[in-house]
């Protein structure tokens, strides 16, 4: 392989196609509020797990969709399950419910 | 596809192009990249279909790839731009083409501006007096050489001995197409089929028994982009952009690229061969790349020139596969030829 002095970088695009969407169904089967999710961030922000690690709800919802499993499950593993973002959450999502149906449904093998 | 919503596209973005009478000019970096291209096309208006297209050695640069890359204001552009119609109006014309994209949308951008900006042409009209004592007319009509072909599509098909089909099997090639940014992603209006669907290549193809392959990436960008290529340090971001186009095409198995731009046949052929070199990956059958050709050169073969006199050897994706399935018989040795 040949050293060109620049780099190559593959393309960031997410095939909608390509996403299986079993564990999605699941998902919103269990808690259909999960659709209702508008990325405010509010659940991010008051997070007190978040403050040491890198939980982020908002995010996990995001890449849920995208289809990028792993990367969404190594963000919601720190989760306390305190239900803090639950209070917060403007959409009324039962967040709380969301986490763990999520860690139930992806962690499967 | 959507055929029907894209032919209502087409019809609201069609171009009245001049059948003959043009003054022509050249691109700075065709004449490096692709040589024969320009060649060719005068060749094809003017002994083969007998048009008057008019060009001069006084012609420059245009100045686009200074001004893209912010090495030039666009006040000295417009006035580089104002030489080159001075010397239109010295030998009679009023139809202007441009060979280059990157021309072409200078020449456009900066009518336009004087449109909005009537103020600057005056300015400009004098720094070219000061400069050169010249004065110019605005031209008539500004096209682009690949409109040019398109208008003439069918005399060609009518004239060809190769058609774009698989000679084997008999079924039409899978043709990309891929227009150069310039064309008409600035001004829609002034490209034929606009920006979403221009047709100018689709048109071509079509007529000489091609199909057109639709797929995701069609309309992103070569990579070129002058600073992305230009800086080293931006290289990359180029060659990422064309990689990205042929992760998309590839599924589709395209037999070859047709563009009408200096910079996209260029890095969609160069980049095949860095990618294969950066990651071991090819692109098209047997481990080869996918041939990459300017429209004059696809014109040439349906025309039946010889394919080292249209300067194919110059590719670094090598053309040989392409030319076994139009059935094109050419001498191997005479690849290397001067
Ligand atoms: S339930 Fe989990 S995600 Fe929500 S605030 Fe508590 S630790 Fe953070
Ligand atoms: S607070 Fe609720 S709506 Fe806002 S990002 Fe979190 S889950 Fe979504």
């Amino acid at each position: 392989m040949i050293d060109f002095g620049y780099s190559l970088t593959s393309s960031s695009r997410i095939s909608l196609d390509n996403i299986n969407q079993k564990k999605l169904k699941k998902i919103t089967a269990v808690e259909p509020d999960f659709l209702k999710c508008m990325a405010c961030g509010s659940c991010a922000a008051s997070c007190s797990a978040g403050n040491f690690t890198k939980v982020n709800l908002r995010m996990v919802i995001l890449l849920l969709n995208r289809g990028m499993e792993k990367e969404a499950i190594a963000l919601i593993e720190g989760c306390m399950l305190c239900g803090k973002c639950t209070l917060v959450c403007p959409r009324g999502i039962n967040t709380r419910n969301l986490i763990i149906n999520i860690l139930k449904i992806y962690k499967e093998v | 596809m959507i055929f029907n919503g894209k032919q209502r596209i087409w019809s609201e973005y069609q171009k009245e192009i001049p059948d003959d009478h043009y003054f022509y000019v050249r691109s700075c970096i065709r004449q490096n990249f692709f040589p024969a291209s320009e060649k060719t096309f005068l060749d094809i208006v003017q002994n083969r279909l007998g048009l008057d297209f008019f060009e001069t050695e006084h012609h420059t640069t245009c100045g686009g790839i200074a001004y893209h890359s912010d090495s030039i204001p666009q006040e000295t552009l417009m006035t580089i731009v104002a030489r080159q119609f001075a010397l239109m109006t010295d030998a009679g014309y009023k139809n202007y083409v441009a060979s280059c994209i990157t021309s072409f949308g200078i020449y456009t951008e900066t009518l336009e501006t004087w449109r909005h900006y009537p103020e600057l042409e005056t300015k400009v009209r004098e720094s070219l007096w000061k400069a050169t004592k010249r004065e110019f007319n605005k031209p008539e009509y500004l096209a682009h050489a690949s409109d040019v072909i398109y208008k003439l599509r069918d005399r060609i098909a009518t004239a060809s001995v190769n058609r774009l089909v698989n000679k084997k099997t008999g079924e039409p090639l899978k043709v990309v197409e891929h227009i150069g940014c310039h064309y008409s992603k600035m001004f829609p209006s002034k490209g034929v089929g606009g920006a979403e669907y221009p047709y100018v290549l689709t048109g071509m193809i079509e007529a000489w028994g091609g199909e057109i392959i639709d797929y995701p990436e069609r309309r992103h960008c070569c990579g070129f982009g002058f600073r992305q290529y230009l800086v080293k340090a931006n290289r990359g971001y180029s060659l990422s952009n064309t990689h990205k186009k042929f992760e998309s095409m590839k599924p589709f198995k395209p037999d070859m690229i047709i563009t009408n731009c200096p910079g996209c046949p260029y890095f969609l052929d160069r980049w095949q061969y860095v990618i294969s070199e950066m990651e071991g990956k090819t692109y098209g059958e047997n481990s080869q790349g996918i041939p990459v050709f300017t429209y004059e050169e696809v014109a040439g073969l349906v025309l039946g020139y010889d394919p080292w006199d249209l300067g194919l050897q110059i590719h670094q994706t090598g053309v040989e596969p392409l030319l076994d399935k139009m059935g094109i018989i050419y001498n191997k040795a005479d690849k290397y030829k001067l």
